[in-house]
């Protein structure tokens, strides 16, 4: 099953589009990065895809079920996680987990307990007074209570250290091992991505770029360098031409065959990210 | 967790090699030095995730691979396990190996070599020996 799909989805803002023309799928289980440069969409898909907000075109259909936003009872399946984090600051942080069993019709209070005493975050303190990483840490147990099959994650290691973001990508990790949950988190910094994700969607300039595994992605690209007045080779879809001197760079998609009198190079995933976000620009 | 893992895994982002690459190099030079031997477990995949952060997917992959090699071998409920060496020298030839390279490199830092320097070195002496046959 799809865990997530869209089908020209669209979102428009008073004064321009917040998304448009956006189609791609989210298999089950998988860990599916969002990336894009700041103000290219990232907020404004996530939020269509937990019912926070209304599509101008198209349609979002999350674990089979098509969205429909403020769905009385909300999305027991589904966890979102703010960029804000939108929590009561001067509450304690058992009191926040209190909270959540309220709001929730499912909820499993072990797990977002198990969570925090793991990471060692203190639950009688007041939520203000914790380290950021430990916001971020609450923030996402209080997602995890309903033990949802499917966590979107808007920004989830922004302003972490290495170390707290290692710790909370971790713990998410192993969640994804232990239940098979899917996961679709935006940054806008691919390296922090990277090493977690087995799936990819680019947008930039309110526009999917390119998505699918990244293993495929990683397959499906390569880089020529040749003469600069040599044709591109037949074949392949041109993403990106860089110029230099007597040379010439391309970044190309679904090579057919092996390009006589250029010199192949197999690309980092940043390298094809960067091509495809050039694009959009 | 209470247990102390037989292998702490690393990651190199910089690497530019694969994650699962690293994982598999990682336990076979474990294995080669002798830290890792037979009837060993490797850590679950749950602890190599939360320890290092990287997809579940790819231990699993990194895992599968070792045992297509005959390094390891996954058991049903409870866990993966060394099962295999690889050939070259015994443990304590290579301790001496590697107590003659570490006074070699001793001696070469002393003549004022820095590792660049012994690298080439190195690099020339295995070309001169190789083409000796």
């Amino acid at each position: 099953m799809l865990a997530l799909e869209a089908r020209d989805l669209g979102r428009r803002y008073p004064r321009k589009w917040g998304l448009r023309n956006c189609s791609f799928a989210i298999p089950e289980g998988k860990v599916a990065g969002l990336v894009g440069p700041n103000g290219a969409g990232k907020s404004t898909l996530l939020r269509l895809a937990a019912g926070i907000s209304r599509a101008t075109t198209g349609e979002v259909r999350v674990l089979g079920e098509a969205v429909r936003p403020n769905c009385p009872g909300g999305y027991p399946k589904v966890g979102y996680l703010d960029q804000e984090r939108p929590l009561y600051k001067h509450f304690r942080v058992e009191e926040l987990l209190k909270y959540g069993q309220h709001l929730n019709r499912q909820w499993y209070p072990d797990v977002a307990r198990r969570w925090l005493d793991e990471l060692h975050v203190p639950v009688a303190a007041r939520f203000r007074s914790l380290s950021i990483g430990q916001q971020a840490q609450v923030a996402l147990a209080l997602c995890l209570g309903k033990q949802p099959e499917l966590l979107l994650l808007d920004e989830p290691a922004a302003s972490l250290d290495p170390l707290a973001r290692r710790k909370l990508f971790g713990a998410l990790m192993d969640t994804v091992a232990d239940r098979g949950t899917t996961v679709f988190l935006s940054s806008h910094i691919l390296s922090e991505l990277e090493p977690v994700c087995d799936y990819l969607v680019i947008l930039s300039n309110s526009e999917v770029q390119l998505s699918g595994e990244t293993e495929r992605i990683l397959a499906n690209h390569r880089i020529l360098v040749g003469p600069r007045e040599q044709a591109a080779p037949e074949g392949g879809t041109v993403i990106a031409t860089a110029n230099a001197g007597r040379q010439t760079t391309l970044v190309v998609r679904d090579l057919a065959h092996r390009s006589v009198g250029w010199q192949e190079i197999e690309p980092t995933l940043e390298e094809i990210v960067l091509a495809y976000l050039e694009v959009g620009q | 967790m209470a247990h102390e893992s037989m292998i702490r895994f690393r990651v190199d982002d910089g690497s530019g090699l694969p994650i699962y690459r690293q994982l598999i190099d990682q336990v076979r030079q474990a294995i080669q030095l002798g830290f890792l031997r037979p009837g060993d477990q490797l850590p679950t995949v749950r602890e190599v995730v939360r320890q290092v952060a990287i997809n579940p997917n790819t231990v699993h992959r990194a895992y599968r691979d070792l045992e297509i090699q005959g390094l390891v071998k996954g058991r049903q409920g409870q866990g993966t396990f060394v099962v295999g060496t690889l050939g070259g020298p015994t443990p304590v030839a290579q301790g001496s190996l590697r107590q003659a390279m570490e006074r070699w490199v001793r001696s070469a830092r002393q003549a004022g070599l820095d590792e660049e320097g012994m690298q080439a070195i190195l690099k020339a002496a295995l070309h001169k020996v190789e083409e000796e046959g």
